[in-house]
């Protein structure tokens, strides 16, 4: 268990891989802190203090580059990368987990980042769609989603090149059908459905 | 200077852009120094705030300012009505004062220095209402209707009633149509910062002018020290037409802490303040001769709006023009609500009214036992009989014939009921699609740098069609330049205004204004080298030189020519030339412009459980010139997707105890996934309109979506022998099929 709280005097180390989501909220809550911060702290003078600033510390590789934050423990990982890492290619459809425009991939798995808390993620690989580009050269997957007019307004794209990437990966782009399945955590208001199977198919042909 | 780069499938110019992650909407421009704000939503749907807890909230971390009615400064609000407000009404005054008039009204804004901490403070603040029963339920027979004082909303020739009364054959429903939210993906967000009384606004919207100029109204400043600057924009479907009140309340909040402020909604609040498309209730009384020949029409709907504005849509317009009939009667009414103001919505009005125009007009085409395209034959008309005037050009028997092909409409047995995939009743419906081709003013500058390349400017925006693309070739058509070497700019106010990016018009407005300002262009490059002694043209007539694929030459002549670079190599200053473009309105007065479609829908349903599977969409469209096939393709099969949805799934549910939108999450709000994508189709019929405006272009966004829904009503019509007059269609409609 390693010490990854900025709390200099807490009286017990807390590793945020260790926390549950609850406990992550609770500590976060002002009013919800009572019953867990006197265990983690010396005095109550400390509390109110420590209720302010509370942070733990995540240490994660983003695209290639390694991060160590000290993060407010409820904030979701896509927060984290849209306003603390100043990565705002990943996009905030609805906070929900129901659109999938921030889906990135953690550890090669495709999940929606607003459904996450960073905090859980100590240790992790992370992609999100700035990390594809290499060289200047852009990913067949990116190269497909234009060729094959898998985009319109573009909002949803990058979430949905991250899942297309998952979806390649997991094997899961067999057919057209299953590319529809697969790719259906993805909503594209503006419709361009056709486009990005036609996209995902030929790239995962290609890889 | 025809290089045929107008109609070519060109991929987007700004693709790379997007599919790098690098294409930046609103809420991408974090500023230094940023603070977060988040809105407070009243949670009863009318009354007034009686009591507030500040204290505890504003002393929570983070918390840099709560503001609400009490301590929010009083805002000039000066008189302001774009072309895209109401006519009649005043928009919402935020936070001037302690009422509430619907569910989900901004009551305050909390400023901190994170988005958590500014979260979790606004969901602790505590507010008491004095809460009434708000109005919300429009079929309720106690909402007022209303005539909208704005005017139009009766139009009438010949005597309708009598004639439906005394036809052969008549049909004479109702048809309700539930409220929906546009649901872009991008959320409403706004950054705004102040640099003295100058505000810079990072806004979401479809019409950036209007946008500048109404803020500049509400905190009373000169229109030129608002700058709203919008390269991108995540999808709107006509919610950022207009200003809402969180744009305000930004740049309220930004002045309040003298920092710059970012709000974003959230996709809850994306029901309650940004507009909506109104139910409608809507009654189609058809009357027809034996043979099919309609003799009477009536056609009366009522949409919503809110207390204090009203908004109006052109619901029943379509059925004016859109069939030869000597007594036809339409009738608009609205009912107000106890709601946020609703807007534009992809095909507003048109869509809605066309759902019941072409429902009755097929269930007529059983009551006759004739062919529901043969129906439409029988009743084309040779003018537009409202109007009376010519068609500027109609072809939509021609998009009948081309799509009928395509689909298949022959393999269509007559009978409902009476097709199968084994156990899975199959049905084939059309249905008409129609869109006025709009013009507005516009302006655009174009700037030919010495390099011979040439940069293009305009305020517009791009949603999603192409806007970034569709004006690169035109541009480039115009200048004889290869696409690579013009960049197309939009997006701020400091560039020359256009019109709101919506109503199908942007193709014909910012790009006919670009068309002018290459024209002109190219007009001061030729007098530069007419005018310049080493010039192999010098002194040559204007007359007497021609542009050819980019090059001046004397007229007849074989020689290379000038290229712009030679041309401005020599003189040194780029040319800088601005067009505008509008209708002619000796055109407009002489002609009635419109597009037209027709969709095709086969569905497939299971009669044990009723899930309706729609299988294939065709639409075929006389749309006049296509600029790039490629992009008109997407935006139509993107329009049918957006109609399946209003078909089969999308409605926002209120609770009629506060008003309160109860689906008010993507999850619950249904739209179409990829998994319910069927076999998608969008046809072109060759059509030039010389009428229209230079470019001849009709428009595509709204008639893309338009007609869908009641093609796939249509075939679950023809699969059961169910008529379901409600939308959207859902399984239990389907169980007594």
């Amino acid at each position: 268990m390693n010490d990854k709280s900025d709390m200099a005097h807490a009286a017990r180390p807390v590793a945020s891989t260790d926390m549950s989501r609850r406990d992550v909220l609770a500590l976060a809550g002002a009013t919800a802190s009572v019953s867990v911060i006197p265990t983690l702290l010396d005095s109550t003078a400390m509390a109110e203090t420590a209720v302010a600033s509370i942070t733990v510390l995540v240490s994660f590789t983003v695209n290639d580059q390694r991060q160590q934050l000290n993060i407010d423990p409820r904030q979701s990982l896509l927060d984290v990368l849209r306003e603390t890492l100043d990565l705002p290619g990943t996009k905030k459809g609805c906070n929900q987990g129901a659109c999938g425009a921030c889906t990135v991939l953690v550890d090669g798995r495709r999940i929606v980042s607003c459904l996450t808390l960073a905090s859980m993620h100590d240790d992790a690989q992370i992609e999100t769609i700035e990390g594809l580009e290499k060289d200047g050269e852009l990913h067949p997957l990116q190269e497909a989603f234009v060729a094959h007019e898998g985009l319109q307004c573009g909002f949803c794209t990058s979430g949905q090149i991250m899942s297309g990437l998952g979806c390649i990966a997991e094997g899961h782009s067999g057919s057209p059908e299953e590319i529809q399945f697969w790719m259906s955590g993805n909503i594209c208001r503006c419709g361009a459905y056709p486009g990005i199977v036609a996209a995902v198919a030929d790239a995962a042909k290609r890889s | 200077m025809n290089m045929n780069i107008i109609g070519k499938p060109l991929t987007r110019v700004d693709g790379r852009t997007k599919v790098a992650g690098k294409a930046r909407y609103a809420a991408d421009f974090n500023q230094p120094d940023q603070l977060y704000a988040v809105l407070v939503s009243a949670t009863v749907g009318l009354g007034r705030v009686r009591e507030i807890e500040t204290a505890e909230v504003e002393e929570m971390p983070g918390v840099v300012s709560l503001i609400t009615y009490r301590n929010a400064p009083k805002l000039t609000y000066l008189p302001h009505k774009g072309v895209i407000d109401p006519a009649v009404g005043e928009r919402l005054h935020v936070l001037q004062d302690d009422t509430v008039r619907f569910y989900g009204q901004p009551v305050a804004i909390v400023v901190a220095d994170s988005l958590d901490h500014a979260e979790h403070a606004a969901a602790a603040l505590r507010i008491r209402y004095d809460a009434q029963r708000p109005m919300v339920d429009h079929a309720d027979q106690q909402v007022a209707r209303i005539v909208p004082e704005a005017g139009g909303a009766d139009r009438s020739r010949g005597d309708a009633d009598a004639a439906v009364a005394e036809a052969a054959v008549k049909v004479d429903e109702y048809y309700d149509m539930a409220r929906e939210n546009h649901n872009p993906m991008e959320p409403h967000a706004t950054i705004a910062a102040w640099s003295g009384d100058r505000l810079t606004l990072w806004s979401k919207s479809q019409f950036l002018m209007n946008e500048q100029a109404e803020i500049a109204a509400v905190f009373g400043l000169p229109t030129e020290n608002v700058e709203v600057i919008c390269p991108f924009i995540g999808g709107a479907f006509g919610t950022s037409l207009r200003t809402w009140p969180h744009v305000t309340l930004s740049a309220l909040a930004a002045r309040h802490v003298q920092r710059p402020v970012k709000l974003v909604l959230t996709r809850k609040q994306m029901f309650f303040t940004t507009g909506h498309r109104p139910r409608s209730l809507q009654r189609v009384a058809l009357g027809a001769t034996p043979d099919g020949k309609l003799t009477g029409v009536v056609h009366e709907g009522t949409g919503e709006t809110s207390r204090y504005e009203q908004f109006t849509e052109a619901l029943t317009a379509v059925t004016d023009y859109l069939y030869s009939c000597p007594n036809v009667r339409t009738q608009y009414r609205l009912a107000q609500l106890d709601t946020g103001t609703p807007n534009h919505m992809r095909g507003p009005g048109e869509a809605s009214g066309i759902f019941a125009l072409e429902s009755a007009m097929d269930e007529l085409s059983y009551k006759l036992g004739i062919d529901p395209i043969e129906l439409r034959r029988r009743n084309e008309p040779q003018i537009d009989e409202a109007e009376g005037k010519p068609f500027s050009s109609r072809s939509l028997m021609r998009c009948y014939e081309l799509g009928a092909e395509r689909f298949g409409w022959a393999r269509r047995s007559p009978e409902p009921h009476s097709m199968r995939d084994g156990r899975l009743l199959i049905g084939m419906g059309a249905a008409t699609a129609t869109y006025p081709a709009f013009h507005a003013p516009s302006s655009a500058r174009v700037r030919l740098l010495a390099d011979g390349t040439a940069e293009i400017e305009a305020a517009a925006s791009d949603m999603g069609p192409g806007t970034y693309t569709s004006m690169t070739q035109v541009a480039a058509e115009y200048l004889g330049l290869q696409l690579e070497q013009v960049r197309f700019r939009l997006g701020t106010t400091d560039y020359p205004p256009t019109p709101s990016h919506g109503g199908s018009w942007t193709m014909a407005s910012v790009g006919s204004a670009i068309r002018a300002a290459c024209l002109e262009a190219q007009s001061q490059a030729a007098q530069r080298a007419i005018a310049d002694q080493n010039s192999p043209v010098f002194g040559v007539s204007r007359e007497g030189v021609e542009w050819t694929e980019g090059r001046l030459r004397r007229r007849g002549d074989t020689l290379p020519g000038l290229s712009y670079r030679d041309i401005l190599a020599s003189a040194g200053n780029p040319i800088e030339a601005d067009g505008f473009a509008r209708r002619d309105p000796e055109i407009a007065e002489k002609y009635s412009m419109h597009s037209f479609g027709a969709v095709f829908a086969e569905v497939a349903i299971d009669p044990d459980v009723g899930t309706i599977r729609v299988r294939r969409v065709v639409g075929a469209y006389g749309i006049g010139r296509v600029v790039n096939p490629l992009l008109a393709k997407s935006q139509c099969t993107g329009g049918m997707i957006g109609g399946m949805g209003m078909a089969l799934m999308e409605r926002t549910v209120l609770d009629a105890r506060d008003g309160r939108p109860v689906n008010a999450h993507m999850a619950d709000y249904l739209m179409p996934v990829n998994l319910d994508m069927p076999e998608l189709e969008a046809l072109f019929v060759d059509e030039v309109d010389p009428h229209v405006n230079p470019l001849g272009v009709k428009g595509l966004g709204e008639i893309a979506l338009v007609g869908t829904a009641p093609a796939i009503a249509n075939a679950v019509f023809h699969a059961t022998g169910k008529r379901v007059r409600k939308l959207p269609i859902q399984i239990e409609n389907m169980l007594t099929a």
